[in-house]
């Protein structure tokens, strides 16, 4: 899967992390450019695209793609 | 960014303005669905009142009317009156839908006029900084109340049926797929949809009446405290009941408003 979180608009609410059930989000120390720290995209291979992530993604800056689709 | 987003999104007006963790963005997150699912962009209309919830249609790449504070819903009748074929959506808080604009709430659905309400609940007047709302839990601790909240609470899903909506549902935001699919009906519904998204409010909720600041720890509070609406079962006391708790076709407000013009009309010829 190809995950990806867009460092634009990600305000680090930190509700992926929790709502992924296969915990592929993990915090991280990255700031964003707004300041914010960022979550990272940590085991991308365990992911089961039930897209939770962006349907909780509060600022919709998550977007998860079969890789090669 | 997500696709949807980017397809339905003002690109200019990004980020939202909404603190982090908001659920003002996940309601916002369901309608795209709901909208992309109908393929009726063309066709859709969105009012917002005042407060945080008046900003989350503001984003949509749609015709949106940023109306006065409580005032929504008689904007919305409005344009649904001149424009009966669009599908227009009403965004509101429970402070702007019943606290302030509680008259044109009840009336609105005294007609049943084909407008898609959905109120986002989440206790409190969230944007001017945590004042008392008529959701305030009884005994809550809020900036206007501190020494606790003395007056009962209002369920605005129950005061929606009691005033003759025709379709109501309540989903909090831990159900987002339930709510997408409860916004997707009540805009097909034809008559006056009441959708109540109870949202979490980390700064203002999360700080005054449920002492936990953390986003998701709330949305669980809000899982654990609700119950689901089932036939024939007594729903638990003390919870929140969610579900779908009306869904029933009644003469709608526009189209009967036509036949007793086209009545009137044909008596004059005469």
């Amino acid at each position: 899967m190809k995950i990806t979180i867009d460092s634009r608009y990600c305000k680090g609410c930190n509700v992926c992390i929790d709502v992924c059930p296969k915990k592929v989000f993990e915090s991280s120390n990255s700031r964003s450019n707004a300041g914010y720290l960022m979550p990272e995209v940590a085991h991308a291979e365990s992911c089961i695209n039930c897209a939770l992530c962006e349907r909780l993604c509060p600022d919709t800056c998550i977007n998860v793609e079969k890789e090669g689709a | 960014m997500h696709n949807l987003s980017a397809k339905y999104l003002r690109q200019d007006a990004l980020p939202y303005i909404f603190c982090p963790g908001c659920g003002d963005g996940q309601v916002l997150n369901a309608t795209i669905r709901a909208i992309d699912d109908l393929g009726i962009r063309e066709d859709i209309a969105a009012v917002s009142g005042i407060g945080c919830s008046g900003w989350i249609p503001v984003y949509l790449d749609i015709d949106v009317i940023h109306a006065i504070h409580g005032r929504a819903i008689p904007f919305a009748e409005g344009l649904k009156l001149s424009q009966p074929k669009k599908k227009v959506i009403v965004f509101t808080g429970d402070g702007d839908c019943v606290g302030i604009g509680g008259n044109h709430f009840i009336h609105a659905a005294r007609r049943n006029i084909d407008l898609t309400v959905v109120m986002v609940n989440n206790y409190i007047y969230g944007m001017t900084g945590g004042q008392k709302a008529p959701t305030t839990p009884l005994k809550a601790t809020t900036k206007t109340s501190p020494y606790g909240n003395a007056e009962r609470t209002f369920d605005v899903s129950q005061l929606a049926i009691s005033a003759g909506a025709t379709y109501v549902a309540r989903w909090s935001t831990a159900y987002p797929v339930q709510l997408e699919k409860a916004i997707k009906k009540g805009i097909e519904h034809n008559g006056f949809s009441f959708i109540e998204v109870m949202t979490q409010c980390p700064i203002q909720t999360g700080r005054n009446i449920l002492k936990e600041r953390d986003p998701w720890k709330m949305m669980q509070w809000y899982k654990e405290n609700s119950t689901i609406a089932k036939k024939g079962q007594e729903p638990e006391a003390g919870k929140i009941l969610l579900g779908e708790l009306q869904a029933q076709e009644v003469p709608e407000f526009t189209q009967l408003l036509a036949e007793v013009r086209r009545e009137f009309t044909v008596e004059d010829n005469n």
